[in-house]
């Protein structure tokens, strides 16, 4: 039980039930959509991006308690970041989620913030994915991709 | 952790001993997550009992050897074990002759062979090929590459709101360009048990050859492909406690004889020269290059196993367990079954107020309980029930009612932890 509580903390299940910035963003200038063929999280994620800055984000979409949180506090994390930041942020927290070492206090936590909460996610190889979905769909709607992103 | 109240009616357990079952199964006798095991993902693969394992061990310890071409004892030895599973395979089914059993990776090559060998003949342009909307992926996708190919049109049987098929939408559907009917028997999604003596009956009517996906019914009850008078059976050898990477293409003779080989190569031939290639008999034709000879002996013995229990007994068992399930689960708040057909076979789907099925699964797996979570190679079944995923609970022959209270206990506990 103590693994799924480091699984699911609150936090997580606080943005699961409220999701931030959980709307379309009129007059995005970048979006990309984000798919989970395994269990079915879709996502489409809306970018306003101004002078290399992201001004506002958004995401619409389905998915499990871990993606949809993931997608809340990514927004809500990246909105103000310059393109290049929000680049770095995905390097780590991709580190955090996919490292065999990392737990909170390791280098490979530092510099995700908030994020941390997503460090329990590790120990569910099956779930991984869903964590990382929506910060691919960050990338690919920073690069400008036009085929929606998969996990598989 | 929530209590639950047991509900009146349990399964009769008289003359099924489900504990000396289990027994047969070493997989079963495991701790997950500190937990034992509740293996309820039986819809996606059975686990294995001793004597099918110790078939294969014994297979590769003994009588390894490629078969219909050695002069030599051990090649005599497997040619022999793999055409007498064969012949266990035709008296599994009913089958009138061993010609028509065919060995297959499993029932998706199966299904893609008849869609590449049946269609590549019998399916031209403007010709309508009918399917239902709750087949597996498996029995939709090859008839889509074949349709799109020839210039053809894929017929789709709906279902109401309980996951049975609309009958006389199906009657409406064959029509004089109609050239194959493709319907699963049991559907893996929902459990539906479709009327398939009724599908067969009024396609034959018409003349039109009837393709049955057997891959969840085979392992639940027993077939007789000759009282269903189907063209076409199809099933897998994993979902019916055998290996996996063997499955069984059932066709009738006359069918299969009319039909070109699926893929080219040794023994699917009699004679080679670089002009012409005389192709071997049934079932050979259809059997290009080595195949699974220790799978097949395994599935052999899979069906041994399964017939030494009784299939019929099998299949009421699995029923008292599906009806005892569904009590449980219809009990916990929150829960909503998805597929209620008139007659089911052991499948429980569901969806749970305010948490994805994909949590439900991972909470699930921390309680030992293995279930699927997800669209279940079944994607427009999901959207014909506005669902992205649900969690499948699928049952086994060797699967208790203890299992099934886990299981609901488990639910409760998804709930508490995601919360409403």
């Amino acid at each position: 039980m103590s693994e799924l509580r480091e699984l699911y903390q609150q936090v997580i299940l606080d943005h699961n039930r409220k999701p931030r910035n959980f709307r379309v963003l009129e007059g995005a200038n970048r979006t990309a959509e984000g798919y989970n063929p395994l269990c079915g999280d879709q996502m489409k994620l809306y970018l306003n991006v101004e002078d290399g800055v992201i001004k506002d984000a958004a995401f619409q979409g389905k998915g499990c308690a871990i993606s949809k949180a993931s997608a809340s506090m990514m927004t809500a994390g990246v909105i103000g970041k310059r393109v290049d930041e929000a680049e770095a942020l995905f390097q780590r927290v991709h580190a955090m989620l996919t490292s065999d070492t990392a737990s909170p206090g390791d280098g490979a936590v530092d510099g995700v913030g908030k994020l941390v909460v997503f460090a329990g996610v590790r120990e569910f190889p099956s779930r991984i994915k869903c964590a990382v979905l929506p910060w691919h769909t960050l990338r690919a709607a920073l690069s400008g991709a036009a085929e929606p992103v998969s996990t598989e | 952790m929530s209590t639950i109240t047991r509900p009146s009616r349990a399964p009769d357990t008289t003359g099924w001993d489900v504990e000396r079952i289990r027994q047969d199964f070493p997989a079963l006798h495991q701790q997950v997550h500190g937990k034992p095991l509740v293996y309820l993902d039986n819809a996606a693969t059975t686990q294995k009992p001793q004597a099918v394992i110790d078939a294969l061990t014994a297979y590769y310890t003994r009588d390894n050897a490629n078969i219909h071409r050695g002069v030599h004892l051990l090649s005599e030895r497997a040619t022999d074990a793999y055409e007498s599973a064969r012949r266990r395979i035709q008296r599994h089914l009913n089958a009138a002759s061993p010609h028509e059993i065919v060995f297959v990776r499993q029932a998706t090559e199966a299904i893609n062979l008849v869609a590449a060998s049946f269609g590549r003949t019998a399916v031209g342009a403007g010709d309508e090929i009918v399917i239902s909307a709750i087949e597996h992926h498996a029995n939709i996708v090859p008839w889509q590459m074949l349709c799109e190919e020839k210039g053809a049109r894929l017929k789709v049987v709906p279902v109401d709101d309980r996951g049975d098929l609309i009958m006389d939408e199906y009657a409406r559907l064959l029509g004089s360009r109609t050239r194959l009917v493709a319907i699963t028997q049991v559907s893996n999604a929902l459990g539906t048990i479709t009327p398939i003596v009724e599908i067969i009956r009024l396609a034959h009517r018409e003349n039109i050859p009837v393709l049955v996906d057997g891959a969840q019914a085979a392992p639940h009850q027993a077939v007789d492909v000759q009282a269903l008078d189907c063209d076409f059976f199809v099933f897998s050898g994993h979902k019916t406690y055998g290996p996996t990477g063997i499955g069984v293409l059932y066709g009738k003779e006359s069918r299969l004889e009319r039909m070109p080989p699926y893929q080219g190569g040794g023994d699917m031939i009699k004679l080679v020269t670089f002009e012409k290639t005389i192709y071997n008999d049934l079932p050979y034709k259809f059997e290009a290059g080595t195949p699974h000879i220790a799978g097949a002996i395994g599935l052999a013995t899979a069906l041994d196993y399964m017939a030494g229990l009784g299939l019929d007994r099998i299949a009421a068992w699995e029923h008292e367990l599906l009806e005892y399930g569904t009590e449980l689960l219809q009990a916990v708040p929150g829960v909503r079954l998805i597929g209620t057909a008139r007659r089911k076979a052991a499948v429980l789907s569901f969806v749970l107020d305010g948490v994805h099925p994909h949590d439900v699964g991972t909470i699930l797996d921390h309680e030992g309980v293995a279930v699927r979570a997800g669209h279940h190679c079944a994607m427009p079944v999901m959207a014909r029930f506005g669902v992205p995923a649900t969690v499948r609970a699928s049952l086994g022959l060797y699967n208790t009612p203890a299992e099934l209270e886990t299981l609901a206990t488990a639910v409760r506990t998804a709930r508490e932890i995601i919360g409403g």
